[in-house]
């Protein structure tokens, strides 16, 4: 199969492009990508200006004199908080890797029986879970609130965590995956002898990898911006989101600094993306899904 | 070609040959099927607790007239009533709302599978890459500072500054606070946001397509990529095109954060009110959670219908 393409296109499987038609697609995916990763590059560079360029007419867009002041302010502000930067970093660690990894979890062995077979309320019980997607969750936090008590969970981690782990939204993404899976190889584990359970873990979940990953893109950065919300009052258990907002609160003589900050908790979520991102073509480009 | 892909498991188990009471089948189904109740159980017993009751709690209180101090006080249907008849600002919030549900949702969602379907045929590199710069937006946090300075409505803004250097105009122009231009700055804002959920699950989804379909079609005589696109690469990815559906419902019709954050709250005369504005006026502002639950019992049942009318026409891709 001869292939003509662009450099960084690849052979398209059977059906080739012209050159031209190839490079007009690199120019609008060009043209695109500029106006979407706008603010990135806008973020990165405000956080190391200088105070007299981010106030500068007319308005620059990238920074002349970089400077690390910012960042050295910010290290200088938080050296006077009460409670430690490492105390704010933990509560979001363990706050952000047990939602993320639970929530793919607890979401995709729910979604593997919904997505595979019929049995009493299956039907109805997925449709909840797409339909709760569309009830805004505005009027819900008073309710909310007061299962919370109920449970006595307020002022817990747990507030933040439990919830997080059967968000709708992950079911219904693992489930419209699973679907894909060939009935025939769940039926061949079976003839084998697996369990429903090892079915799950060692057939279904490396089969929606990609699934997978993207939730765990999906949520983790849910679950990294959060800042405690309506249940998180101490200010031990609060999060490095919400610590960072309060300096940034500090009005127009902290911009500097709340650059700095927007740049920082952009980075983590951005480096998993990287990460994850290329994984999935790795899985991709070695396995196969074939009936 | 490609039906067993794509069609909804069916179980062999649901076949009975004898006939049995109603109760006792139910409960040789439940006993048969313990292993998938057990799979369920952690997250649907968690789903229950935190969202299905809260939701449901909600809905009950548009019946009601809860002020967050006294003991809610039930008064039947009068809030659905008072937000028909007697609400003129909700039905700017209506229109508003369906603007953006008629022009951003589509574009976005047909712009999401667009963008993913040129993304996924990059080399592997690359694709990363360019997710990544099309994701941007969504990962990056509270972007919409940003667009503030882009559409400031003095000579800072960076498009005033640009128009008044090139001289297109003369003065500055009131972009956040002029009804006129409101709405749209909304949209496209939104438009630049959404790419995000869907978008994901396109990728995920053309990456899972088995390519021996693609190999069987071009034996089949399937011309060109057009004909690839409509008969194979979007039926065999039907279960992704409604989830990115339903994110796209979802999204459109609450539209709320970039409006309070772009045109103010409430935005002036109204122009950039939306169904939610409408809700947190009432339920944050105003404390009257009862009326705002009937608001977002409305807006459920408009995404419910929205989303019955979508299903039916995504049935029809690849026909």
């Amino acid at each position: 199969m001869a292939t003509k393409t662009l450099g960084v296109l690849r052979a398209p499987r059977k059906l080739n492009r012209s050159f031209t038609v190839s490079f007009l697609l690199f120019l609008f995916l060009a043209v695109f990508g500029a106006f979407m990763v706008l603010p990135l590059i806008y973020a990165i560079n405000n956080a190391f200006k200088p105070l007299d360029e981010l106030f500068i007419f007319p308005p620059r867009f990238f920074v002349r004199n970089p400077t690390t002041d910012n960042f050295y302010d910010l290290v200088a502000l938080m050296g006077n908080s009460w409670v430690p930067l490492s105390r704010y970093i933990v509560n979001t660690l363990v706050i952000t890797i047990i939602g993320t990894v639970g929530h793919i979890i607890l979401s995709s062995a729910a979604a593997y029986p919904l997505a595979k077979f019929r049995f009493p309320g299956s039907k109805v019980l997925f449709s909840i879970v797409v339909m709760s997607l569309m009830f805004t969750g505005h009027v819900t936090a008073i309710p909310n609130y007061m299962v919370m008590s109920w449970l006595g969970w307020i002022n817990t981690h747990a507030s933040i965590i439990i919830p997080s782990l059967a968000f709708p939204l992950g079911l219904f993404l693992m489930k419209q995956f699973m679907e894909q899976i060939p009935d025939a190889l769940l039926e061949a584990a079976k003839i084998d002898g697996a369990s429903e359970y090892r079915i799950y873990a060692q057939i279904v979940m490396p089969n929606v990898k990609p699934a997978w990953l993207t939730l765990m893109i999906l949520q983790f950065p849910a679950l990294w911006g959060s800042d405690g919300g309506n249940f998180i009052y101490s200010e031990n258990l609060k999060t490095l989101h919400y610590a960072l907002g309060q300096i940034t609160a500090g009005g127009i003589a902290r911009a500097g600094v709340g650059a700095a900050v927007a740049l920082i908790l952009m980075i983590v979520p951005i480096t998993l993306f990287i990460i994850s991102q290329s994984n999935v073509i790795q899985t991709m480009a070695t396995s196969g899904m074939k009936e | 070609m490609q039906a067993e892909t794509i069609s909804p498991a069916v179980s062999t188990d649901l076949v009975h040959p004898k006939k049995h009471s109603k109760l006792g089948n139910l409960m040789r189904e439940l006993k048969k099927n313990k292993h998938y109740y057990i799979l369920m159980s952690p997250y649907m017993l968690i789903f229950f607790a935190f969202t299905v009751i809260p939701v449901i709690i909600s809905i009950a209180l548009s019946f009601f007239y809860f002020n967050m101090l006294e003991f809610p006080r039930f008064i039947g249907w009068q809030n659905y009533s008072r937000l028909f008849l007697n609400d003129d600002v909700f039905m700017i919030a209506v229109k508003n709302t369906f603007l953006f549900a008629v022009i951003s949702g589509p574009i976005s969602y047909i712009a999401c599978f667009i963008f993913a379907w040129i993304i996924n045929e990059l080399s592997p590199k690359v694709r990363a890459v360019m997710t990544l710069v099309f994701y941007a937006p969504s990962i990056s946090g509270n972007v919409f500072f940003i667009w503030l300075i882009v559409f400031s409505g003095d000579r800072y803004g960076y498009l005033n500054g640009f128009l008044i250097k090139w001289g297109v105009v003369l003065e500055p122009i009131q972009w956040l606070t002029n009804e006129k231009y409101i709405l749209p700055i909304i949209m496209i804002v939104q438009l630049w946001l959404s790419l995000g959920t869907s978008f994901l699950a396109f990728i995920a989804g053309l990456q899972t397509i088995d390519k021996s379909l693609i190999e069987a079609g071009a034996i089949d005589g399937i011309r060109n990529r057009w004909q690839e696109l409509w008969f194979i690469t979007l039926p065999s990815m039907r279960p992704q095109l409604m989830f990115g559906a339903v994110m796209q419902i979802t999204g459109s019709f609450a539209v709320a954060d970039i409006s309070i954050a772009l045109a103010g709250f409430p935005s002036v005369n109204y122009a950039g009110h939306t169904i939610v504005t409408h809700l947190m006026d009432f339920g944050t502002i105003r404390f009257e959670m009862g009326y705002a639950s009937a608001i977002a019992t409305v807006l459920f049942v408009i995404m419910l219908g929205t989303n019955m009318l979508t299903q039916k026409m995504l049935r029809k891709v690849g026909e």
